[in-house]
């Protein structure tokens, strides 16, 4: 289950209505509707009417103006919202508790012990018009919340432009296919040893917790005090303590526009071996959009989680907007902390289409929270590259590495070095040009 | 005793309300009612939000209106039972050890014990509410043992036993969601997300808040600042800065300076990032004109 034990997503369990019946069908019901059970509607739910029904018995022994409450807690629920019993009951309790004297203090009490996501209040609206009061009219749509549009703010230009990338990007990636397929058994054999290699080679902070040495730390007072008790006011030998080490936080950020299309593939496949592999790792993609892929990354599997990759992002071979999305994904908060002292890794080609000014504040911004900002652009594969470009040099002071990123080898090579020491990306590009 | 206190202050979200407007704390009815319902249902109560919408001060709002003290545990990254619960007082542990030559000691009494917030809330519940400040800056271990103490309010301490609440405590917890917290967590709450006030509001909290702000200045105030709020800036301003803001401006004015250059110069106290900062100047004089006019 990707979403489940994901602590990082609001989203967790987010299902349409039939995908949430995995662990919600109650058995002999059959897979209604959910407005059918609607009080407004008139209908009889289409529930068994065998008495061994446990839901059916449930809803019995209720007193029958309750039995609202517990129907509209199951309608959310089989949208996939999170609701445990004891939230139900809560429910009822602060709906007796207001009076009730009108329906906005049904919402408020609902609002507040069933507890939906903040992101998710529209739907919830939705919800409770169409249960409580039959209005059907208002529709959310089913939309991956995860991405964080951005403002479009040329929108005939982008069309065409991606147009043309998209063929030439078509064009090229049959001279490459064959290159790929050659090397796959490698490549797996590469990403399997990444994968195992990979918690332990991440760069390491020191945690504020203590962990128990027999050398090189600070008295533990706690143990020896026990022990000098316990040893009759002896001292045996001072116990020790030292200050833990915590891998950091692990993020990379991959570019799925057209100029990239040849490497996603492989981006892909080497971030779901990062997500397996690290404890604290984020994945996003950009283009023209970002979207977050860490949850469906979780999957062990990796066609199914790549499967699902594909579903959830949009802007597959398009444009790119590298500096508008980037600061995108600064502005939302819980984002940008987990940037805070992360080790990043963008996979792009940065070539930026119009001004690179944004970029610019973007790459600023992030290299001031990173620990480490690295760019890892496919062009440096070729010997005679030099960041020339303008968008290049302007961002080049901000990065820690600017790196090949054309094969999976150097790219694992490089993260999994990621903790040793290195010279700054502009020092390095100097001496080089 | 102290629950008929409780009742008597908490008969209905209503009267939450006016008892939080008589400790200048403003709030919406939808707040005014998860604050009741936590009250009332006994659970703890669970604030979300942007940094600077009033999370913490709505905690102490509301210790203010049970008429108890208000006892803060600061989350961060790493804290841990020690800073927590409690902690054994070893030097002076020893000193009573060494004082006591041949007579017998108990090394474990109560004036040993460091109380931290925790357990200072269980041993006077009636007395005391508890906030747990900023939870989502914790790590996943200490939400752990968060949970254990809500659902039981109960401390074990090898040494001693189990220390258990005579009655139920207040707890207030506060999130900026910069993580999402454990699903079980949430749901042993009452939830409330609060969101930046609309104008008419946040003139009003204004107006409660700043020293001596003309009525004119903290609805200028209020509107300018929701402006600036719908543009895309890296650190949106929080009430407070708008306080601070209506506050600084007022100064200026005082000093000398007309009315729209005084909210120009003081927009440091509201923005403070430089790159907002450049990014909100060429507009910021439309803005505050609009904000008057």
């Amino acid at each position: 289950m990707s979403g489940i034990n994901d602590p990082f997503s609001p989203f967790t369990g987010r299902r349409g209505p039939e995908g949430a019946d995995e662990g919600q069908r109650h058995a002999g019901q059959s897979p209604a509707p959910p407005l059918t059970c609607l009080p407004a509607s008139g209908v009889e739910p289409p529930v068994s009417t065998r008495p061994s029904d446990p839901r059916k018995r449930g809803e019995e022994s209720l007193p029958r103006a309750a039995q609202p409450f517990l129907g509209f807690a199951c309608l959310l629920r089989r949208y996939g919202f999170a609701i445990a019993p004891e939230q139900i009951t809560g429910f009822m309790q602060a709906v007796t508790l207001l009076g009730p004297r009108s329906m906005n203090d049904i919402r408020e009490a609902a609002l507040a012990t069933l507890a939906p996501p903040p992101d998710r209040h529209t739907e919830f609206e939705a919800h409770f018009q169409s249960y409580f009061y039959g209005n059907t009219s208002i529709r959310t749509e089913a939309e991956a919340d995860e991405e964080t549009r951005v403002k479009d703010d040329g929108g005939a230009d982008d069309e065409r432009i991606e147009a043309e990338q998209t063929r030439e990007g078509g064009e090229l990636s049959s001279a490459l296919e064959q290159l790929s397929s050659r090397d796959f058994q490698r490549e797996d054999d590469r990403l399997t040893a990444f994968r195992r290699q990979l918690s332990s080679a991440l760069p390491a902070r020191r945690s504020f917790r203590t962990v128990r040495t027999h050398s090189r730390g600070k008295l533990d007072l706690r143990r020896s005090l026990r022990e000098i008790v316990s040893a009759d006011g002896d001292v045996p030998f001072p116990l020790l303590r030292r200050r833990q080490t915590v891998p950091r936080k692990l993020l990379i950020l991959i570019d799925v526009s057209g100029s990239m299309k040849l490497h996603t593939a492989d981006y892909l496949k080497l971030t779901h071996a990062a997500v397996q592999g690290a404890d604290r790792a984020e994945i996003f993609t950009f283009g023209t959009r970002l979207t977050r892929i860490t949850s469906a990354l979780r999957l062990r599997d990796r066609d199914q989680a790549l499967a699902r990759v594909a579903g959830q992002v949009d802007d597959w071979d398009g444009g790119t907007r590298m500096g508008p999305t980037l600061l995108a994904f600064l502005s939302v908060p819980r984002f940008s902390s987990f940037a805070r002292g992360a080790a990043v890794v963008i996979l792009s080609d940065a070539l930026e289409r119009g001004g690179h000014a944004e970029l610019e504040t973007a790459m600023r911004r992030l290299s001031a929270r990173a620990f480490r900002l690295s760019l890892a652009t496919p062009l440096a594969g070729d010997p005679r590259f030099r960041p020339a470009t303008a968008a290049l040099s302007a961002i080049l002071p901000s990065l820690d590495d600017l790196i090949d990123g054309s094969s999976v080898g150097s790219l694992t090579d490089f993260i999994l070095s990621l903790a040793r020491p290195a010279p700054r990306a502009a020092a390095i590009w100097k001496r080089v040009s | 005793m102290a629950d008929g206190n409780v009742e008597a202050v908490a008969t209905s979200p209503e009267a939450v309300a006016r008892h939080l407007a008589a400790s200048r704390y403003l709030a919406d009815d939808s707040l005014a009612t998860a604050i009741f319902l936590a009250i009332r249902l006994g659970k703890p109560l669970l604030l979300e939000g942007a940094p600077g919408v009033g999370k913490t001060e709505a905690a102490k709002a509301i210790a203010e209106l049970l008429g108890r003290d208000l006892v803060r545990l600061q989350c961060y990254e790493g804290i841990d039972a020690a800073h927590a619960l409690y902690e054994w007082n070893y030097q002076r542990q020893l000193l009573a050890i060494r004082h006591a030559g041949e007579h017998e000691i108990d090394i474990y009494d109560d004036r040993f014990l460091i109380a931290r917030p925790l357990l200072q809330v269980l041993r006077a519940p009636e007395q005391r509410v508890l906030l747990v400040d900023e939870i989502d800056r914790s790590d996943h271990e200490f939400e752990a043992l968060l949970l254990e103490f809500l659902s039981d309010f109960q401390i074990s301490i090898p040494e001693r036993g189990t220390i258990r609440a005579t009655a139920q405590p207040i707890v207030i917890l506060t999130s900026n969601r910069t993580r999402e917290l454990a699903e079980a967590l949430r749901r042993r709450c009452v939830y409330h997300w609060i969101g930046y006030p609309d104008a008419g509001r946040e003139a009003a909290i204004i107006m409660l808040r700043a020293g001596d702000v003309a009525e004119a200045t903290a609805q200028a105030v209020a509107s300018a600042v929701q402006m600036i709020r719908a543009r895309p800036l890296a650190k949106p301003p929080g009430i407070a800065e708008a306080v601070e803001w209506a506050n600084a401006a007022t100064i200026l004015e005082k000093g000398g300076s007309p009315w729209p250059e005084a909210f120009r110069r003081a927009i440091g106290v509201l923005i403070k990032d430089e790159e907002d900062l450049s990014y909100i100047a060429p507009e910021l004089g439309r803005i505050v004109e609009e904000a008057l006019g």
